[in-house]
């Protein structure tokens, strides 16, 4: 039982880092329909940022969190101004195709900038361990679940109670309806783009003090799970994120604690097929019939 | 329609003499065996590329486990071809990829069809991935992340290049069929096929799984012509640089996927002395491309004999209008 609960609290810190990649991934399908293959990009130079600043700044943990989030958001924002916006009327798979030219293009300019090879990520952390009858959690693990829980209440008020959220939700029900009662459509998906760029730096940075290690090939799988786990939750549905990327990372980790290490993505990916045979719109999705 | 007629003709000449143009570059040496592999990928690109075409372009599904029906095929030839090292062998590979990747498109495409969205894509993202972890996971059969080497090399490059012209043949001629009308009524406007009474999963299914079953034959010509093979080159990439090849070349004409594999090929090659510099030029090339002729190459024209008969009939007829 002990060992249970064990998985279950490092299979939430996992999770919640999928989810915080995955809400990033809900966001912009949801507005704007596009599965976003630079996004798990993104997170990995959120990392990098993070571990420029700790290593060559000198700085302590939440500064280095910040700026990461804030450099991640610009990135975003730039990658969407210049790469995505000039095809807002062409075909959604020529845009696809252009967020794959984006993935290749992040992931190939750090590679030559930072090389191959995967860097230890500094530990500002003090890596303590609190253990409650027999279950330990580390710090890290602690600040992951703290980080999370606050951006996510954040993102929550920002969408739901905010006049900026509230254009979001306009232009993700009906774009050209929320253009003609006065919302600017280009900078509500601009800030899409920025609000989820910066949770993703944000997941990067605590990858990199969960797992010490970085490189700049790490955002690829993740990036996959994250929109599985969007897909899982129902894509689009900001709630839907954060309970698909927990699930996910519980699956996961226990998937390695209990079965073969070797199947977990398997495992994963079988899950997928299984929820978009019998509940495609995913877990908090609602059936939406099409009209003429 | 007759067999026999104007355009055949012209389509059997092009192909036969495209063969010995190629057959004349070889055998004078000026495609070295080093640029042999060049000829032989852009031959396979083709393949898979035409394929996912009639997939993406003609049913308007998005695909994104292009390289796990690649990888089934590649590995039950491989297999075969193994036991029986001979051509026998490597066709009955073949046919045992193509059977064997149907049967996984059919179980992925017919819940998944039946929707509408871009659920095709999320599921055979995650069928790709399945199929190559199974891959590694099978050590006895596969001999798992290490992968499968001494595959008799039996699928010289004539024989890819039957195929190409043999793929192309398939799918072209399936699009002007009845059924491929109907698919390409399906990508036009679901619901108004539907209401004109056209079972909308059924003919997208067939798109699908004949898309997947191209998917096996290049991949078995891949194992047979590099002799090795790892579940590594089978990944999520390797399904992304086929879909780059279709819609760089144009979604929804088979000309554009082949120019398209051909130049990408050759690009290739050029862009080799970058070095790493390589892929980020590679990846810029593809956004700019996409910015400014999100159409791709070709749009959805296409080179065909009669056109070119029809064009030059009409300059002739200008001219003599002009004398007269």
């Amino acid at each position: 039982m002990d060992t249970f609960i064990q998985q279950m609290i490092n299979g939430l810190s996992l999770g919640s880092i999928y989810a915080l990649i995955a809400l990033g991934y809900t966001m912009v399908y949801g507005i704007i329909k596009l599965i976003n293959f630079a996004h798990g990009d993104i997170y990995m130079v959120g990392a990098f940022v993070g571990y420029t600043m700790i290593n060559s700044f000198g700085m302590g943990f939440f500064p280095a969190l910040v700026t990461a989030m804030a450099l991640s958001a610009l990135l975003g924002v730039l990658i969407e101004r210049i790469a995505y916006k000039p095809l807002r009327n062409a075909t959604r798979i020529a845009v696809l195709i252009t967020a794959i030219g984006v993935s290749y293009l992040l992931q190939n300019g750090m590679l030559y900038f930072y090389g191959a090879g995967v860097r230890a990520f500094p530990q500002v952390l003090e890596n303590k361990l609190y253990s409650v009858g027999g279950i330990k959690v580390s710090q890290i693990q602690l600040m992951i679940f703290g980080t999370t829980f606050i951006l996510m209440i954040l993102l929550q008020f920002i969408v739901q109670k905010t006049k900026m959220g509230k254009a979001m939700r306009a232009v993700s029900t009906d774009a050209s309806a929320a253009q003609l009662m006065g919302i600017n459509v280009d900078n509500t998906i601009s800030f899409t783009f920025f609000l989820g760029s910066s949770l993703a730096g944000a997941a990067g940075v605590l990858v990199g003090l969960y797992y010490n290690t970085i490189d700049p090939m790490m955002g690829v799988a993740p990036g996959l799970k994250a929109f599985v786990a969007a897909v899982l939750g129902g894509i689009g549905i900001i709630p839907g994120a954060m309970i698909g990327g927990l699930t996910i990372g519980i699956i996961e980790t226990m998937v390695s604690a209990y079965g073969n290490s070797m199947i977990r993505d398997a495992v994963v990916y079988g899950i997928l097929i299984l929820i978009l045979i019998i509940r495609p719109a995913g877990i908090l999705g609602k059936h939406v019939k099409e009209k003429v | 329609m007759k067999l026999v007629n104007k355009t055949n003709i012209g389509w059997l000449i092009l192909a036969i003499a495209t063969f010995l143009i190629l057959q004349l570059a070889v055998s004078t040496g000026l495609i070295s065996a080093y640029y042999e592999i060049t000829l032989v990928t852009i031959l396979i690109n083709v393949i898979l590329a035409v394929g996912l075409n009639l997939i993406i372009g003609f049913s308007g599904q998005f695909s994104l486990g292009h390289a796990g029906f690649m990888a089934i095929g590649a590995y039950t030839a491989g297999i075969i071809s193994k036991y029986f090292p001979h051509y026998g062998g490597l066709f009955l590979g073949i046919i045992g990829g193509i059977i064997l990747t149907s049967i996984v498109a059919l179980i992925v495409g017919v819940p998944t069809l039946r929707l509408k969205g871009d659920y095709l894509a999320i599921a055979t993202l995650g069928v790709a991935e399945i199929i190559r972890i199974t891959i590694v996971n099978m050590q006895n059969v596969t001999n798992g992340a290490a992968g499968l080497s001494g595959i008799p090399y039996l699928a010289k490059w004539p024989l890819v290049y039957v195929f190409a012209v043999l793929t192309v043949l398939i799918v072209v001629n399936y699009t002007r069929s009845s059924p491929g009308r109907a698919t390409i009524a399906i990508r036009e406007d679901e619901i108004a096929a539907e209401s004109m009474g056209i079972n909308t999963t059924k003919y997208k299914t067939i798109a699908f799984v004949l898309g997947a079953a191209t998917a096996a034959v290049g991949g078995a010509l891949h194992a047979s012509y590099f002799s090795v093979i790892r579940p590594g080159d089978f990944t999520f990439n390797k399904s992304i640089d086929i879909l780059i090849i279709v819609v760089f070349g144009g979604i929804g004409s088979v000309t554009g996927s082949i120019i398209a594999a051909i130049v990408l090929g050759i690009l290739n090659v050029f862009l080799q002395p970058f070095g790493s510099l390589r892929m980020i030029i590679y990846a810029l090339a593809l956004i700019v491309i996409m910015i400014f002729k999100p159409s791709g190459l070709l749009g959805n024209k296409e080179f065909t004999i009669s056109g070119l008969l029809h064009l030059f009939g009409r300059k002739s007829t200008i001219k003599e209008e002009g004398k007269k």
